[in-house]
């Protein structure tokens, strides 16, 4: 026997046997071969485009864009840059994005529990709704609210007036504007006292419930300061608000704020929608919660509107998490479909009238990919955030 | 198994996309031929420019455009296939090779020219843009038009010209972009605007697909230049060459009197001005790499440019535009072309 084996290690496999520096290799390799793929179709790209004379480069984006948007959330005129018109295009498809998610989840909530109701004609005519809407194509909805009902609204000079305050026409639904004079500020310190005072009686009623078990009724109260406080200040600082109200000039409203009836078509459809998703996705969610708990609840004399609220919802929330989600994604995705309808969101504006008079399509779609894809990805994060949050904890 | 499948698959995607690129390295002449046709780009839609009828024949002056540089290359005004777009579509259309020349009622400026790869081979159309009223809003004059609300087609200088005429008189419109032009036809017609804005032509062929074409009226203001015209790709001049010259063909017959039903008679004609255009003398076919009588089968199929204007807007067609400015310059217009010699 020679010593020296002794001495030495076990000798290990030769690299190229050893998984581990396989595995590190191969994923390397992969990886390579990737981003060489990604670089030749990039380079490929743009030497294609620049031998045939297309212009390249974002340089597109501090040119004056020189055409109109209808409704925008930021300062715009013609005379701005492209790259202004991008941000009126995201303002404004994540307002109806924002206004969709809040009214398809409500709509969608109450939907979903009436299915399980009791009662069979609202269990029925909560069935009828969701078969129904989901089955119709999303473009039809929209054309239908488009099209069908907001246009048969009569004209500005015939408009529906309520109060002289409030005008419906074909043109949109026009409302008063408040303009804040000097003093709101004490309004505004108004609504955040109150809101403070909120949050702390909330708590405190919390502490006292846990340590002597009666119940102090946080909600009526709670309503009460946020709306007495304010008031209150309001009257203080001697009404410091005035109403622009809209008024006929010349072929449409002027002044006051107005809701177009683009905007109106699209909310309203991609609303009603995804609702009817959601309706099921917590229909799912409620039944997957034991009737045990609910017999439980009830046992312990529990009326039916507090177990839905302390015992089923909550239980039933970590099933609805994930594919509300989905809906929620689905549904700033479905907002680019208002191109059809004339929405100026980001694809009509930005991928519709920018891409077309600067003629740059590989720049125009690339950033609108992108900018889908932050906003979905974002969506995913704080939902999953919250989805961590009301999952069941492994204790 | 599967795997092995998606490499495949996804090889033969990648094989795709640099073979198209080798592909593009042959001249769109040669292409054509190897086809059998020429692949055009029109409208989806449009009365007297390019809109197909209940058995899917298209007609127009754009369409007739096409046919024109069909006939010259095979000597059949048939063989052409159109491939309608919406005009956001159409120069992506144009610049990928999906068609050969597009012919869409498309607006020559300086920006298209120079930064979207892309040439405008000549002018078949002079236009301008003006405005549809609904007489009910009594309005006479664009100037009256202060806080209208405008229907418009995406994706056009209609929304750029429209911009700089109403900051130019200190005025404020209300504009709603639609994707194609019967949504803009319907979007007026619902009401939902009081003004449709496009080209003159366009108005014309728009108000005649109006339930009730007598409710609305075009204004007198005409406040753009709008030369339309077929527009092929950049970095082939050949295929340039051919579009613009049998466009101009169609022009120089018009000017010399030359028509489809005269054609033949004309073959034996003495002026050399004549021959030349028709290709009974002179080569002037070859140097385009068309056959030589090329004229000749064009104006016979399609007819020479005031034939076609007359066949497809002129007075007697619904769309009832009188030649004006498109009258050749020798009566008083500006269609001009330079000379086959």
């Amino acid at each position: 026997m020679k010593k020296q084996t002794f001495d030495s290690k076990p000798a290990g496999p030769k690299p190229w046997y050893d998984p581990r520096v396989r595995a590190i290799f191969f994923q390397v390799v992969a990886i390579a071969l990737v981003f060489w793929g990604g670089w030749v179709l990039i380079d490929n790209t743009l030497s294609n485009m620049e031998s045939r004379g297309i212009s390249t480069g974002f340089g597109f984006l501090d040119e004056s864009a020189g055409f109109g948007i209808i409704m925008s959330l930021v300062p715009y005129d013609a005379t701005m840059s492209y790259g202004r018109t991008f941000w009126v295009g995201l303002t404004n498809t994540l307002l109806v994005s924002a206004m969709g998610v809040v009214t398809a989840t409500i709509l969608g909530f109450i939907i979903g529990v009436a299915r399980l109701s009791s009662n069979w004609l609202v269990a029925k005519v909560s069935l009828a709704y969701i078969e129904v809407i989901r089955n119709i194509p999303l473009l039809l909805q929209i054309f239908f609210w488009y099209f069908a009902v907001l246009s048969s609204l009569p004209s500005p000079r015939q408009s529906v007036d309520v109060g002289g305050a409030f005008f419906l026409n074909n043109r949109g639904l026009y409302v008063p504007e408040p303009v804040t004079q000097d003093g709101f500020g004490l309004v505004w310190g108004g609504v955040f006292a109150a809101i403070a005072a909120v949050i702390g009686i909330r708590i405190w009623a919390k502490r006292r419930q846990l340590a002597t078990g009666a119940i102090f009724p946080t909600f009526k109260v709670g309503v009460g300061v946020l709306v007495l406080v304010p008031v209150m200040s309001y009257l203080l600082a001697g009404q410091p608000l005035e109403w622009d109200l809209p008024a006929l000039k010349g072929f449409n409203f002027g002044g006051g704020i107005s809701i177009i009836p683009e905007l109106a078509a699209l909310w309203i459809a991609l609303s009603l929608y995804t609702a009817s998703f959601i309706a099921e996705i917590v229909r799912s969610g409620i039944l997957s919660v034991s009737k045990g708990q609910t017999e439980a609840s009830k046992a312990l004399g529990l009326p039916n509107g507090l177990t839905l609220r302390l015992v089923v919802i909550p239980q039933a929330m970590r099933v609805i998490i994930p594919p509300l989600t989905s809906q929620y994604l689905n549904l700033v995705k479905n907002s680019s479909l208002a191109t059809a309808i004339g929405y100026p969101d980001l694809v009509a504006v930005f991928m519709g009238t920018t891409l077309n008079q600067t003629g740059q399509a590989v720049e125009v779609v690339a950033i609108t990919m992108a900018v889908y894809l932050t906003i979905s990805l974002l969506i995913s994060l704080f939902m999953n955030i919250y989805n961590r949050a009301v999952a069941i904890k492994e204790r | 198994m599967k795997n092995a499948k998606s490499i495949a698959v996804g090889t033969a995607m990648l094989c795709g996309v640099f073979t198209a690129s080798v592909a593009s390295a042959a001249t769109t002449l040669e292409s054509v031929k190897e086809k059998g046709h020429l692949q055009c780009g029109v409208t989806s839609g449009l009365p007297g420019f390019s809109q197909p009828d209940d058995k899917g024949n298209w007609t127009g002056i754009d369409v007739d455009t096409c046919r024109a540089v069909a006939a010259a290359i095979f000597g059949d005004a048939k063989a052409v296939e159109f491939t309608p777009l919406t005009a956001k579509e159409r120069f992506t259309a144009l610049q990928s090779g999906e068609i050969d020349m597009l012919s869409r009622n498309t607006t020559w400026t300086l920006t298209r020219d120079a930064s979207l790869g892309l040439n405008f081979a000549g002018v078949n159309y002079y236009d301008g843009q003006g405005f549809l009223v609904n007489k009910g809003i009594g309005v006479d004059d664009a100037t009256q038009l202060d806080g209208a609300t405008v229907c418009i087609q995406a994706g056009t200088t209609t929304e750029l010209n429209l911009s700089d005429y109403f900051r130019a008189k200190g005025m404020e419109y209300k504009p709603i972009v639609f994707d194609t032009s019967e949504q803009t036809v319907q979007g007026f017609s619902s009401g939902r605007c009081d003004v449709l804005t496009s080209d003159r032509s366009q108005l014309a062929a728009l108000r005649s697909k109006l339930s009730d074409p007598d409710s609305a009226k075009i204004l007198p203001n005409t406040i753009s230049k709008e030369p339309l015209g077929p527009v092929v790709r950049q970095g082939d001049d050949q295929w340039f060459n051919i579009v613009k010259w049998v466009l101009s063909v169609q022009i120089n017959a018009e000017e010399l009197g030359v028509t489809s039903a005269n054609v033949d008679d004309m073959l034996k004609s003495d002026n050399p001005n004549i021959q030349r255009l028709l290709g009974t003398d002179g080569d002037m076919g070859a140097k385009l790499g068309l056959p030589a009588d090329f004229g000749a089968k064009t104006i016979k199929q399609v007819g020479n440019y005031g034939e076609m204007y007359d066949r497809n807007v002129g007075p007697d067609t619904p769309l009832g535009l009188e030649r004006g400015i498109n009258a050749l310059w020798t009566e008083g217009g500006v269609m001009y072309a330079p000379p086959v010699r």
